[in-house]
């Protein structure tokens, strides 16, 4: 029957018909229904089997705390599971599967777990695979994980663009019940900056479900006319599909804003969702309460749910979850749903109120003093046992029961900041404390302020406070303000399978286990049952699992206590997290002046923090990158080569007192430098360690231009930027990034002077002698163009490094290549850069690798005595100086073909091999064409002195030993006669 | 004259532009940029030597002001003016000139791109982009914010225009970040 269960009414749109399919079967629905209200019109009560008994499931509740009806929604690579079927907006074409059954839902094999129940309790797992350890992991916890669980990954790449946004607002208004609306109508009103968000598509709370009267006319026309003026107020911003899902410092609260996920497809370039940082001054919490139910026997049939949520699938979706309905209730409320329910035409079996004095009813048939003590019923609710006041039982047949324990105000946001709520004894319900996040209040039903003219009153107080508004109160509309008591009624008296966290299947007898076995805490009893923990977070269970440990251990409610609530509020797609950044826009990249050239010649690239840097650039017919990275070093030697190196930090230092600072922060001298000169320079961190290293080249007086390493960049100008500011505030000193700016190029080898000699103007000479060795200076190239030229070397040979404005780096690569044709130049990558700079060597990156002194690396005379800087007197430490010490060495292999490896630790040539017989480590290692073998550089203890003599380089973890030979680190041209040529 | 031809940071030899609904975002080749620092006990004479650029007083915090050389403030005593490219290419030095000793002046053009946003809901765009409140700028404020975790300048030359200013070698992400947001949002 198509619909069968659709009732008269409601706010659904019945001219248009949706088509939607549920387990492979079609069904009809109309815009304005959830998946779940469609289900149910359709009379599909089966949604779905539990976690771990795989116990037949439908919806029990209306909304977002909903434990039961998860559903897989789509399919292929935006499969979604655990989706809520009570919040999943129709669209035509929606797919849906139910989860956590084989092979179909009505029949499910491993429903056979449910006849173990017994041996299934809390604490099973852990009781019961305990031997041998070593199965937990490969073997036990597979196992359980595939029979217990929720629903499946499509492991595939999700196609949807997500993205994140901020937002800033006077007021915030979370959730657009009555209280939310009337606040803010009244902060709309009053001119004040408002965001209204709420996680339904529908604003209106509570006021959509309901069929009593606001003023004259129905409660949901109310709400659809307050919408209306907000939505004419340019200073409210109304945020529909939206969950304000955590509270977290200086008044900013994350909130998710589903943009398409009620749409059969995204418009091309739409993000599915949107991650809100919402920049609140004041917030007025209006989330509403939730329905609690009662624990009895067999509660967790399908068609067994909360009686508000029977309400609300009658008043606004027209559906019904079958033709025969109970109530079970221990308050007032739950006489709503059945006189509404009524009136829609659906029988009423009768209300079942425990409470002896419980109004009665002339329409339907009222049981005082009765309570539910069980249910049967294989796929779906059939019949309900009623233990009457006078002792007797009867059966009802009914198709659904609505459960009614009372309302718990949704105090989860006023708790995200570690804030305690309390007992509020007339609700028996906890409110939200004192301690609320600052500039958060509540309002409404959240406050405990739970009649409906109580919630329309309340919000308008709130938004006034929150705004500091002065003047009487808004007119507000007339509305029920029946008062409201609740006396706690958590669970029938003998029941042991009594549902409390369905999403878990935590009965009320695992909670008496948990108590048994010590665990009686509400944080040991939520781990050991895992009460609470599934992704509802226990909103329909935890209240009733801390009243029954509260009996249980002799206590009150509040003395027990509550766990703690984090965000986020409902569960979050981590693509929503994650926003743009995923794949390759994880993080900025950075591109090089040179990089579309580099792109044009097939580079290689490689990712050095975020720059992309060439690594080589293979030529045709090369096969192997050391192919290309021995011809690059070869050319490099014998002519020239020319590489990207504008990634090296670039800092602008000026100032009377830059030569001063310079000197405070290199351990070497920098005040005599001379105007025109370049200098290497150590930077030592506070505790003597070396931090990095690099060139400071002295423009003028008062400027000079410090060089970093790539990968420290960032760090250095900070710590640069801190000792400015924080260690020598008196100095007149001003640091700027250059990095960016200056295109910078290196240009080595024998004939890198001749290359140069024909772009740089020529009123600059460049010779030996007009630009000698560590020279640097403005100069202008090509014609006029300003540039920078430093005569400084990495590879030990003849260098220079030319730095252009960065939009003429690719014009200035260009133009080198072509006019160092005649000399056979050669672009070179980091790779080649590596060689060489082994070759020479040169200390990096693995060599400044934070534990290193700069005696380790042989430049201990370098640390003046003749000044103070950063580093230097503890750089003077006993530990650090041991006779002993470890010194940078090269290392050769015996035998030509062995390979050096990094990382390798140095042994002697005899004797154990063990830590305690460590005498140093590789810390880089390459093969050099110049020497046509490998070779490596390494510390190794009082490595100064043990030049030529024979170790073992070995790698227990590469089962590696060979045998080298310890050599100087200065593998090509010791002298230096080839960079001072 | 020297023969380089430029590159813009997008890598072309015309500004990209894209335009999406009523929002354009436009690559900004065309502007020169300079850092002035005020040095030492300067901070006066310098904000004051700053006016003789700009021919406006120097900005306050979060404010840009001046034409055709404007200037915007990025700390204390600290700002970046910009002016046209076409004809203060040598803007560093124009700057020197003016400040002389009391600020340290470096030349900034190539460390940044710009993108110019403009349209009738450029604010959508940017609430998508950046923690300013941008609805609550007006014309002549300039602010650093994050943008797709770069750090970048915002100045708003009107309700419906703003500049954003990042990292040169970052533009490719940082406009991938602009018009992926703009797709989201118009």
């Amino acid at each position: 029957m198509t619909q069968g269960n659709r009732l008269s009414g409601g706010q659904i749109d019945r001219n248009t018909t949706l088509n939607f399919r549920f387990d492979n079967r079609s069904y009809t629905a109309h815009p304005g229904d959830t998946l779940a209200s469609a289900l149910l019109a359709n009379n599909v009560r089966l949604i779905g089997r539990s976690f771990k008994y795989h116990r037949p499931r439908g919806v029990l509740t209306a909304g977002s705390e909903e434990p039961n009806g998860i559903v897989e929604l789509r399919s292929g690579n935006r499969q979604e599971p655990n989706t809520r079927a009570t919040t999943i907006e129709m669209f035509d074409g929606l797919e849906a599967r139910s989860q956590n059954r084989w092979p179909s839902l009505k029949f499910d094999a491993l429903a056979i777990n449910d006849r173990f129940s017994n041996f299934l309790s809390a604490g099973f797992y852990y009781k019961t695979f305990m031997w041998p350890a070593a199965f937990w992991e490969k073997l036990y916890e597979p196992m359980i994980r595939r029979a217990a669980g929720l629903g499946s990954l499509s492991m595939q790449e999700d196609p949807d663009e997500y993205d994140k946004g901020f937002r800033h607002c006077d007021l915030l208004i979370i959730g657009a019940g009555p209280a939310g609306l009337m606040a803010a109508l009244t902060a709309g009103r009053a001119g004040a900056d408002v965001i209204l968000a709420d996680e339904d598509f529908a604003l209106g709370g509570r006021l959509n479900s309901e069929s009593f009267a606001l003023n004259d006319g129905a409660a949901s026309d109310w709400a659809a006319q307050a919408v209306a003026e907000l939505s004419s107020l340019p200073n409210v911003r109304l945020m529909p599909r939206t969950t304000v899902i955590g509270a977290f410092d200086h008044g900013i609260y994350g909130a998710v804003e589903r943009i398409g996920d009620h749409l059969a497809s995204l418009p091309a370039g739409k993000s599915r969702q949107i991650l809100w940082r919402i920049y609140a001054k004041r917030t007025l919490l209006c989330a509403g309460a939730t329905e609690r139910p009662i624990a009895f026997e067999n509660n967790d049939r399908p068609g067994i749910m909360l009686a508000s949520a029977l309400r609300t699938y009658a008043n606004r979706f027209a559906a019904t979850a079958a033709q025969r309905v109970a109530i079970f209730t221990n308050n007032d409320d739950g006489h709503r749903t059945a006189a509404d329910l009524h009136a829609k035409g659906v029988k009423i079996a009768a209300v079942i109120d425990v409470r002896a004095d419980a109004p009665i009813n002339h329409d339907y048939e009222v049981l005082r003093g009765a309570q539910v003590t069980d249910t049967k019923g294989r796929l779906g609710l059939n019949f309900v046992e009623v233990a009457l006041a006078d002792g007797s039982t009867r059966t009802l047949e009914c198709g659904a029961l609505g459960v009614s324990g009372g309302w718990n105000p949704n105090v989860h946001l006023t708790c995200h900041q570690r804030g305690r709520p309390v007992w509020n004894d007339d609700l028996a319900a906890f409110v939200p404390g004192a301690d609320l996040p600052p500039g958060l209040s509540v309002a409404g039903a959240a406050n405990g302020s739970l009649s409906t003219y109580g919630a329309l009153r309340s919000g308008a107080k709130g938004a006034m406070k929150a705004l500091d508004l002065t003047g009487s109160l808004p007119d507000l509309p007339a509305a029920e303000d029946a008062p409201v008591f609740q006396t706690p009624f958590w669970y029938v008296q003998g029941c042991s399978r009594a549902w409390l966290d369905q999403q878990n299947d935590v009965t009320v007898k695992d909670v008496k286990l948990s108590h048994q076995e010590g665990f009686r805490s509400v944080e040991h009893l939520k781990r050991y049952t895992t009460l609470g923990m599934a992704t509802d977070q226990g909103k329909t269970s935890n209240m009733g699992g801390l009243a029954i440990m509260a009996e249980l251990a002799g206590k009150s409610i509040p003395e027990t206590g509550t766990t703690i609530f984090r965000p986020p509020y409902t569960p979050v797609p981590i693509g929503t997290f994650a926003g743009r950044m995923k794949g390759q826009e994880f993080h900025p990249t950075r591109l090089t002046p040179s990089h579309y050239w580099a792109k044009e010649r097939g580079a290689v690239f490689v990712e050095v923090g975020n720059w992309l840097r060439a690594q080589w650039f293979p030529l045709p017919g090369e096969t192997h990158w050391r192919e290309s990275v021995d011809r690059e070093v070869r050319q490099t030697r014998a002519s020239v080569g020319v590489c990207d190196c504008t990634t090296l930090g670039k800092i602008d230092v000026q100032g009377s007192d830059a030569a001063a600072f310079l000197n405070r922060i290199y351990c070497n001298g920098f005040a005599k430098l001379a105007v025109g000169k370049t200098r290497y320079g150590l930077m030592l961190r506070e505790d003597g360690i070396a931090m990095d290293d690099g060139t400071a080249a002295r423009l003028a007086e008062d400027h000079f231009v410090v060089t970093t390493t790539t990968a420290n960049a960032v760090k250095v100008y900070q710590h640069m930027e801190f000792a400015r500011q924080c260690l020598f505030p008196d100095m007149d000193v001003q640091l700027i990034s250059t990095t960016e700016a200056w295109a910078q190029y290196a240009v080595a080898g024998p004939n890198s002077r001749k290359l140069l000699q024909k772009i740089v103007d020529p009123e600059f000479d460049i010779s030996n002698e007009g630009f000698p060795f560590m020279g640097c200076g403005n100069i202008t190239v090509c014609g006029g163009l300003r540039a920078r030229l430093f005569r400084i070397s990495f590879s030990g040979e003849l260098a220079f490094e030319i730095a252009v404005p960065s939009r003429y780096g690719d014009a200035l690569m260009r133009r080198l290549m072509a006019e160092g044709k005649e000399f056979d130049v050669v672009p070179y990558g980091t790779e080649a850069l590596g060689v060489m700079r082994i070759e020479k060597g040169h200390a990096a990156g693995n060599e400044l690798n934070g534990t290193t002194t700069a005696l380790n690396l042989g430049m201990g005379r370098m640390v003046s005595k003749k000044k103070d800087s950063i580093g230097s007197t503890l750089s003077e430490r006993e530990g650090l100086n041991e006779p002993d010490a470890l010194k940078i060495v090269g290392i050769k292999p015996v035998s030509q073909s062995d390979k050096i490896t990094a990382g390798g630790h140095l042994m002697d040539a005899s004797g154990p091999v063990d830590a305690a017989h460590d005498q140093g480590y590789v810390t880089s290692a390459a093969f050099s064409p110049s020497l046509d073998s490998h070779i490596g550089l390494g510390f190794l203890k009082n490595g100064g002195a043990r030049m030529g003599e024979t170790m073992r380089l070995v790698s227990p973890l590469t089962d590696l030993t060979i045998e080298v030979e310890i050599v100087s680190a200065h593998f090509v041209d010791p002298e230096g006669e080839r960079l001072r040529a | 004259m020297h023969d380089l031809v430029a590159i813009t940071a997008l890598g072309g030899s015309e500004p990209r532009i894209d335009t999406v609904g009523t929002v354009t975002c436009s690559e900004v080749p065309g502007v020169a940029l300079a850092s002035v620092a005020a040095r030492l006990d300067q901070e006066k004479k310098a904000a004051k030597a700053l006016t003789k650029l700009t021919g406006s007083p120097a900005p306050g915090v979060g404010r840009f002001d001046g034409a055709p050389v404007a200037a915007f403030w990025t700390g204390p005593d600290q700002w970046i003016a910009e002016a046209p490219f076409e004809s203060h290419e040598d803007l560093a030095e124009q700057a020197k000139a003016a400040l002389g000793d009391t600020a340290s002046v470096s030349e900034q053009t190539d460390a940044w791109t710009r993108f110019d946003l403009g349209g009738a809901q450029v604010l959508a765009v940017l609430e998508l982009l950046c923690p300013l409140d941008t609805r609550k700028m007006t014309y002549g404020d300039a602010a650093r914010t994050s943008i797709h975790h770069l750090g970048c300048f915002v100045l708003c030359r009107s309700p419906e225009a703003y500049s954003l200013y990042g990292p040169r070698s970052s533009a490719g992400s940082l406009h991938h970040a602009i018009v992926t947001a703009m797709r989201s949002a118009l």
